[in-house]
């Protein structure tokens, strides 16, 4: 696979991110320009100093969605999109082009404003079709994990929804922390348990939260970073795969992985130098559009090992004080999931986390930590793995 | 010596759920009727029932030519839109092929049978598909002895199992049941007024004229099919032809109900099932007129199966809620959920992905051997591409792998059960499943391929598949 990386030849030197929640009274433009001037606020930079950006979002087009909002004076604005890994996209452009020499301080911006729609549950349209695509929604989708892996690895449906459970809790314990995240409650595991289903055996609480927000990132290279702050952290590793979409058209696939995050991950290691996942990585922000996916992911990335990662939950491997903590910053679960923005906000507890700015959350001495992006579903989607460090 | 004619094959299809006269009359504190009736699901229609019964028919008549599609119901789709064509795709009847829909009255199935009759004889072979999905006025006499349901006939000189005989007909103007356009339910005369004038004589008259032109007396009749609305129509012509009871053919009142233009032709088949060589049916239907066929089954009868008989979808069932039917058949309007309304399929697409969106075909890697569905350019397990030959699915059993019950997707029939399922000599697909209880549904269980109406956007019905569990 000739995929190079750019270890150690960018660094991250400020970041911003907007409360996530339900923002009536902000429009797009609005979260923009919040992310936006608290990254070049943590940067110490103008709005002039940044020569290039990548906006993510899902909900509109084109680099005008930025430039005109902050009045950028006629740079380079690039709208990138994949899904709900769009975020990871925009950061991962933004790297490539400061370390390609073709600039030197970038911006990668993402935001999405979900509450303007009206609508029950994330809604993607589809060009112009011949009616044969179907209507499943996100947690359908997401949801056919469970029942497969339940029966592979012997969970009966009840301990099964106690995992799912204890994922959930974890999370909401974790964003109960965090001052910026959407849902700032602990939320006891029965609550969670007998919560209304939305997809069986999902309930509401197995399900990440429709959300406004943004985040950004001011990526410089390497060489450069000590001009801007004393603790910048740097991209170790970077990697895409968009799948060919096997999963719902070949026998093959068992609904118990995601092939796209473990060859992205495969990827990311490589490029890292890790060798050992869940001893080596200090920290993990992942995916947990809903909890069977961040079971799911435990495995394909390597922390756990497969059909264990259900007891490692049980045993809070992954809790905040566990050996592993994923999802410190609350993940989509209770931080909320506004498309363009995830992927960053990810990245922002990662540069909390190493710069030691998490406050309740503070993981002691995390070296490197690892943000994990998805977008499409189970059988079909993109995956994005990052690993940073100090 | 005339060419003879008949029919060489057929096919029926009741639809899944029932609905029990006893919970209309509880809903709505009238006397209550016995049995049940058949009901359309919330993703069925007349067109869709029709594949199913023409997608049976045809395979039972292998090597069949067929040259004419006939399309016979009173609750057509569209108003204006070849609804046979539609059909035709799902069957995947050839080109170049005449084809009609036949409809305004409940005559129009014993209609497009006689005209098929008369195709055959002009060397063409036709397939008639009959089917309704009506909407009959909550609390009125329709609605309880009305049913949903579909009959198809493949008729031709070859192979023919059952021969027409004669055939006559009656066509007289009078008003008894009436529907102008974007009306959804039919008005009715008092009943005592068509009975007497209408019904009994023009039935009687057309199966007199019917056995004179057969020269063939009542009592050599086997069994004696008469789709009459008014039971009592039945018994005075029964008594006029001195028929005895066991000739009478069950008319399905207790276990289907009345099926609108497919009726007379369910009960064919229904009939035919059992049926011996030399038997000889008179298949009689009253509506503006009346028409008479008389048919005799043949020696090639005896090596002829249906293995999907009428009976045997009558006996696979599940009950529908009076509550529900009213919504599926939008009666009772409900509030929307807060869910984009669907977009309209786009015709471009539709015409370029017609043999898989309708007619269910897939493809299958000849580099590799690998099937897959939709169809595939380039293949999912060797990467060849364009190395593909058209592969069939929709009549191959599948399993499911895994499953959810999708609560927030909008449904007339909530929750949505997806299921992905893998075909037995391979291919696997994402889909719908329907005609099932959402909490039985589990890794491994059996189904088949149906073919629904998804839903209907900007004026367009957007047909495709689901799976339902082997029937």
């Amino acid at each position: 696979m000739a995929s190079n990386g750019i270890k150690d030849r960018v660094a991250i030197v400020g970041m911003g991110c907007t409360q996530f929640g339900e923002h009536w009274d902000k429009g797009p433009d609005d979260l923009l320009i919040d992310a936006a001037y608290q990254a070049y606020e943590s940067a110490g930079i103008d709005r002039k100093d940044v020569d290039a950006y990548w906006l993510g979002t899902m909900g509109q087009l084109s680099g005008l969605t930025l430039s005109i909002p902050l009045k950028i004076p006629y740079k380079p604005v690039t709208h990138v999109e994949n899904y709900c890994a769009t975020g990871s996209e925009a950061l991962r452009q933004a790297c490539y082009a400061v370390a390609s020499g073709a600039y030197d301080i970038a911006m990668a911006i993402g935001v999405e404003k979900l509450k303007d729609s009206g609508f029950s549950g994330l809604v993607v349209s589809d060009p112009p079709n011949d009616g044969t695509l179907g209507n499943m929604t996100a947690p359908a989708s997401f949801s056919l994990l469970a029942p497969a892996y339940f029966k592979k690895y012997g969970l009966d449906p009840d301990k099964g929804k106690d995992v799912l459970s204890r994922i959930a809790w974890k999370n909401h314990r974790n964003g109960a922390k965090n001052p910026k995240a959407q849902f700032r409650k602990e939320v006891p595991l029965e609550q969670i348990k007998a919560s209304p289903k939305v997809a069986d055996p999902l309930g509401i609480m197995d399900c990440s939260g429709v959300s406004d927000g943004s985040a950004a990132a001011i990526v410089v290279r390497a060489e450069d970073a000590h001009k801007f702050t004393r603790d910048p952290i740097f991209i170790k590793a970077l990697s895409f795969v968009a799948g060919p979409g096997e999963g719902p058209l070949a026998q093959d696939y068992d609904f118990t992985t995601f092939r796209e995050v473990v060859a992205s991950a495969e990827d990311a290691y490589h490029q890292a130098g890790v060798t050992d996942p869940r001893t080596q990585i200090s920290m993990a922000e992942v995916h947990d559009c809903f909890t069977p996916t961040e079971l799911v992911l435990y495995e394909d990335l390597g922390f756990s090992a497969r059909g264990t990662a259900w007891k490692d939950v049980l045993d809070g491997f992954f809790d905040l004080e566990g050996s592993l903590p994923v999802n410190p910053d609350g993940g989509l679960k209770s931080f909320g999931h506004p498309i363009g923005a995830s992927g960053l906000r990810m990245m922002y507890e990662m540069w909390l986390q190493l710069r030691g700015e998490a406050g309740p959350r503070q993981i002691k001495d995390p070296t490197l930590g690892l943000t994990h992006n998805l977008g499409g579903m189970p059988g079909r989607c993109v995956s994005f793995v990052s690993i940073v460090g100090r | 010596m005339p060419l003879m004619v008949g029919i060489v094959s057929y096919g029926s299809y009741v639809p899944f759920r029932r609905l029990k006269r006893a919970a209309i009359a509880q809903t709505l504190g009238i006397p209550a009727g016995k049995g049940e009736r058949a009901v359309a699901s919330f993703d069925e229609d007349s067109v869709s029932m029709a594949v199913e019964a023409t997608r049976d028919t045809l395979r039972t008549a292998a090597g069949a030519n067929i040259g004419a599609l006939l399309f016979a119901t009173t609750t057509p789709p569209y108003a204006e839109k070849l609804n046979a064509a539609i059909v035709g795709a799902a069957g995947r009847l050839p080109l170049e092929i005449r084809a009609a829909d036949l409809t305004g009255s409940v005559r129009a199935g014993m209609s497009a049978l006689l005209q098929a009759g008369d195709a055959a004889r002009g060397g063409t072979t036709a397939l008639v598909a009959m089917a309704d999905c009506r909407l009959a006025a909550p609390e009125g006499k329709s609605e309880q002895s009305g049913g949903d349901g579909a009959a198809a006939f493949v008729v031709g000189s070859e192979g023919v199992i059952a021969e027409i005989e004669a055939t006559a007909s009656v066509t007289r103007e009078y008003l008894d049941t009436w529907r102008m356009p974007g009306e959804r339910f039919a008005h009715g005369w008092e009943e005592r007024f068509a009975l007497t004038q209408a019904q009994a004589p023009l039935l009687g008259k057309a199966i007199q004229n019917v056995l004179a032109h057969a020269e063939v007396a009542p009592s050599a009749l086997t069994k004696v099919i008469l789709d009459v609305p008014n039971p009592r129509a039945v018994d005075e012509v029964a008594r006029a032809m001195k028929l005895e009871p066991a000739q009478l053919a069950d008319p399905l009142a207790l276990t289907v109900g009345q099926t609108g233009a497919a009726h007379a032709g369910l009960l064919l088949a229904n009939v035919l099932s059992a049926a011996k060589p030399g038997d000889r049916v008179l298949v009689a239907v009253v509506a503006d007129g009346a028409d008479a066929l008389l048919l005799r089954v043949t020696d090639a009868a005896a090596a002829y199966r249906q293995p999907r008989s009428v009976g045997r979808l009558i006996e696979s069932k599940g009950d529908v809620a009076y509550a529900s039917y009213l919504k599926w058949r939008e009666i009772l309007p409900t509030e929307p959920p807060r869910r984009p309304d669907p977009e309209r399929p786009a015709g471009p697409p539709m015409f370029r992905s017609q043999t898989w969106k309708f007619g269910f075909v897939g493809s299958r890697c000849t580099a590799c051997g690998t099937p897959q569905l939709p169809p595939q350019r380039v293949c999912v397990h060797c990467g060849a591409r364009d190395e593909t030959e058209p592969y069939p699915f929709a009549d191959r059993r599948a399993k499911i792998a895994t499953f959810t019950l999708d609560r927030l997707a909008f449904s007339l029939n909530p929750p949505t059960v997806n299921v992905v399922v893998d075909y037995d000599g391979g291919g696997r697909f994402l889909c719908e499943m329907t005609d099932c209880e959402p909490e039985k549904v589990a890794i491994g269980d059996e189904v088949e391929m149906t073919f629904r109406r998804m839903y209907t956007a900007g004026g367009v019905h957007n047909y495709f598949w689901k799976v339902r569990p082997k029937r």
